[in-house]
């Protein structure tokens, strides 16, 4: 298949204005002659779904959660890049964009990353209109903190509850638009499947997952906005419902999945106590402008830390990286947390972690000034732990935290079947192989609020839309298709639970697909993944009925497609024979220990194509081109 | 390790009725999550052939406002400014006996298990609790400065995660504080000014629709809400609505029927055979 990026030529500057100029245009009065569906309201879908009501689309939004306002994108903690500069410090809408190509160690396209640096600026105007209650300085302006992977001030943040605050102005102006008559909301209802007809996405098929029903929604298009993948390694730290079903069923109907290897770890998180651990929880990126990871010096080294004097501590990160220390990549910082844990200096009962401290912080600024810059995280650090951070450093050490890849999609978000786009973290586009801070609310809320609303309504003017309803054959079999995969997943009645075969995937993943990767190691998952699907459909128990609330049936199908997408991410992780970003092939690092890429073979987007259960998927490549920032080894030296 | 019993309410649905049922449990983990817990015991539940509990829960960091139920009569257990997903079972006794019941309220139907149905809120943050400015109509973000103290306490009325903890601790089973919180939020700042009469009128109309109780100022909310959002948003609503019913214009308030059913009554009949 050749891939049409639709990337603009001409200068990077000028090119979403010259773009959107080309872009058609949907009269007003025609608007409400057309239907769009979007499904999943976190920031992506929901600013999609409210500003898609506010142009006159008729639109229908849906989540399996209770209510809109539950997606995912509300745990997000430390803040929202834009480009303000209102720091003075340097920053503009250029150094914003080769930051995040820098961050992504070259593997994401330049167009894209313009466009979502120019748009940063646009998001925070909106999202203060909307009262979001960003946090202040005295005077009354906005201000900013720091964020990895940067040397500007340019994080906009509302205490550690940047992502609830952004993603309830969505939601807010999502029920602005249910009031109005132009969104119909559909909570507990999921997605199964996409209905495709000519070869044109018209519709989904949906669970209501309270009474069970099935029932079939058409449109002139539909969006995807359904977040990450990261669920695949059952510890991460998204929220327990966050699953690729949405995306992996569109796959398998047709839209290419890209980069599915690119995961992103992230370095602070509250390290596993034990077997019953359902879920890792993030302590924000924030914590690292006044928190200093350390290890002690010597190996083994049980001493309390404040037993450890400062000669005996090594602050690796700051020892390695000077002029970025601990404000190091998400990426960077991750692999030196293993490398010092591997070699025996880890803290803890597991010696699988390392102090956060801000006992120097503390003492330069007052507890009272850390407490006012993140109060709410040591709170909750302390609930967790039962040890105070004010006290006893902090232990912390990496978890799954994003997913960089997801379904291939255009300059205009577009996926491989033609009217199915799909936006934010669900996407592939913007992060390239490491994602950096603060950037994924920027990316949710750009492609929702400021990009699909105009490329959406090129498509509808470019396209005509024959009549399709519930009696066409292709909705007759993509619902039987659907009932089908819920009467197997009941009919098993093996021996064991969903959660048992999800923790066994989980394990396979993060140990052979997380943080480093080998060419062995994955050859060897990917027949343990193979063998687990096998096991999965003959032995799994899911008990109850699909006529009710059944939240093991539930699981039930999302793990199977978590199964099917950890064996494609094993196989692009192989295929990949460089180290980039959050894809760290131990085969490929300089002398000094950091991911080495080859440009000269693998300077690609790799999107995958479904061939079928048990086949081999299909390889294609789109070629990436760096006319602006232009490769070199990353350093944060 | 620690023992406990947890005598948990079982309802298939409205339709059923529900009662408590008693299960032992001799390993439990003091550091483990409520959450957790309940998971332990689902999947033994699994094990034995029997249904899981079904209860609602999704980020486990305490935000996202989806888990919640009373434990010995608390809304989310006897820890202050903690939901139930990060409740660790530290705060509980070794041989102790935990009453697990949803939320009670006509507002939230039950919907199963520990499972009820809180679109309530929804319909009320509908009926005004917004700024209305479309994408595109947004002035530069330091157009309007807004001092440090004003925007604190917005937040601290916006830190509000909807979980209806405030509505299940109410001898009233009111929406007061709930309500409040998003109209003192928005009042606060100067974007939010110009509909700060309509919003009130139009928010407290819809929660009066609901069968919610009348606020009493009895202040066991505040006391049970995770995010200690404090009493003063009331009267910030009461001042609010006050004020906006004597100013009332006749640009009406129009409310939406509360809505308790889930199915969508057109049941799609599926042909085993349509596939072909």
């Amino acid at each position: 298949m050749t891939l049409d990026s639709k990337l603009p030529s001409g200068p990077i500057e000028t090119a979403w204005q010259r773009t959107k100029f080309d872009l058609k245009l949907v009269n007003p009065a025609n608007k409400r002659k057309h239907s769009i569906i979007v499904v999943g309201s976190g920031l992506a879908g929901g600013s999609a779904a409210a500003t898609l009501g506010e142009l006159g689309y008729n639109v229908k939004c849906f989540c399996f959660q209770d209510s809109p306002r539950r997606a995912h994108s509300i745990a997000a903690q430390g803040g929202i890049n834009a480009a303000k500069n209102y720091q003075n410090d340097g920053d503009s809408v250029y150094r914003l964009f080769y930051d995040t190509v820098k961050g992504g160690d070259f593997r994401a396209r330049e167009a894209n990353v313009y466009r979502l640096a120019e748009i940063s600026v646009s998001i925070i105007d909106q999202c203060v209109a909307q009262g979001v209650p960003f946090a202040r300085e005295y005077g009354g302006a906005l201000t900013n903190r720091s964020f990895g992977g940067a040397q500007v001030s340019r994080t906009f943040y509302a205490r550690g509850q940047t992502g609830q605050q952004l993603l309830l102005g969505a939601y807010q102006a999502l029920e602005r638009q249910v009031h109005e008559g132009t969104v119909e909301m559909y909570p507990r209802t999921e997605m199964l499947d996409v209905i495709v007809i000519d070869g044109k996405a018209r519709g989904i098929v949906a669970r209501n997952l309270v009474t069970g029903e099935l029932s079939v929604h058409m449109a002139d298009a539909v969006i995807l906005g359904t977040g990450g993948y990261g669920n695949v390694y059952y510890l991460s730290t998204n929220a327990k419902g966050s699953n690729v079903t949405a995306s992996w069923r569109a796959h398998k109907r047709g839209a290419l999945f890209a980069n599915p290897c690119y995961t992103q770890i992230h370095p602070t998180c509250i390290p596993v106590s034990g077997d019953y651990q359902s879920k890792l929880t993030l302590m924000s990126e924030s914590l690292r402008n006044d928190g200093r990871i350390w290890v002690p010096l010597k190996k083994g080294d049980k001493r309390s830390p404040d037993q450890i004097p400062e000669a005996e501590r090594d602050y690796y990160l700051e020892r390695r990286y000077p002029s970025f220390g601990n404000l190091v990549p998400r990426d960077v910082a991750s692999r030196n947390a293993k490398a010092v844990c591997d070699e025996g200096r880890g803290v803890g009962e597991t010696g699988l972690g390392v102090y956060l401290d801000f006992s120097a912080a503390i003492n330069r600024l007052g507890a009272n000034v850390i407490s006012e810059r993140y109060g709410n995280l040591f709170d909750m650090y302390q609930r967790i732990t039962d040890e105070d951070p004010y006290k006893v450093p902090m232990r912390i050490y990496p978890a799954i935290h994003y997913t960089m890849g997801g379904l291939w999609v255009d300059y205009h978000l577009q996926s491989t079947i033609p009217g199915l786009f799909v936006i934010g973290e669900a996407n592939f586009s913007d992060h390239g192989a490491n994602r950096l801070g603060a950037s994924a609310l920027m990316q949710g809320l750009s492609d929702g609020y400021f990009v699909i609303p105009y490329t959406i309504g090129h498509y509808l003017a470019s396209n005509k839309f024959a009549k399709a309803d519930t009696s066409h054959p292709e909705v007759r079999n993509t619902v039987a298709s659907v009932q089908e995969t819920i009467d197997k997943l009941l009919s098993i009645k093996g021996k064991r639970t969903v959660d048992s075969f999800h923790r066994e995937l989980g394990k396979i993943m993060w140990d052979e697909c997380g943080m480093s990767r080998t060419a062995a190691g994955l050859e060897k998952a990917i027949g343990q993944i193979r063998a687990l699907r096998e096991e999965y459909w003959q032995n799994v128990n899911v008990p109850g009925s699909s006529e009710d609330l059944n939240q093991s049936l539930e699981k039930a199908g999302r793990v199977a497609d978590f199964i099917e997408l950890g064996e494609l991410m094993c196989i692009d992780a192989l295929k990949r024979n460089e180290s980039c970003g959050g894809h760290f092939r131990e085969e490929y690092q300089t002398a000094e220990g950091e991911a080495q890429r080859d440009d000269e073979h693998y300077s690609y987007v790799a999107a995958w194509g479904y061939r079928g259960p048990g086949n081999e998927p299909e390889l294609n490549q789109e070629p990436l081109e760096f006319n602006y920032v232009h490769p070199s080894q990353r350093s944060y030296k | 390790m620690m023992k406990l019993t947890l005598k948990i309410w079982r309802q298939k649905n409205k339709q059923t009725k529900g009662h408590f049922v008693g299960y032992t449990m001799n390993d439990v983990n003091p550091e483990m999550s409520m959450l957790e817990c309940l998971d332990v015991l689902n999947e033994t539940l699994i094990e034995k052939g029997e249904e899981p509990v079904a209860f609602e829960h999704d980020c486990r960091e305490g935000i996202c406002g989806s888990c919640g139920f009373m434990i010995n009569g608390v809304a989310h257990g006897p820890e202050r400014a903690t939901t139930v997903c990060q409740l660790t079972m530290r705060h509980f006794k070794d041989g102790e006996e935990l009453v697990i019941e949803p939320w009670r309220a006509s507002a939230f139907p039950q919907i199963k298990d520990l499972v009820v149905d809180r679109r309530a809120f929804d319909r009320i943050i509908a009926s005004g609790g917004y700024v209305s400015v479309s994408t595109g109509n947004a002035p530069d973000g330091n157009a309007h400065l807004i001092g440090k103290d004003t925007a604190d306490r917005a937040m601290d009325a916006a830190a509000c995660i909807g979980c209806g903890a405030c509505v299940a601790a109410c001898p009233n089973a009111s929406a007061a504080l709930f309500t409040g919180a998003k109209i003192a939020h928005l009042g606060i700042l100067p974007q939010g000014k110009p509909e700060q009469d309509r919003r009130a009128r139009g928010m407290v109309a819809q929660m009066n629709t609901e069968p919610f109780g009348s606020c009493t100022n009895i202040g066991e909310c505040t006391g049970a809400c995770p995010k200690e959002i404090p009493l003063e948003v009331i009267s910030a609503m009461n001042r609010d609505y006050l004020r906006a019913s004597w100013k009332k214009r006749d640009d009406d308030v129009r409310t939406v029927r509360p809505m308790t059913e889930w199915s969508t009554g057109s049941k799609l009949k599926i042909d085993p055979n349509a596939t072909s």
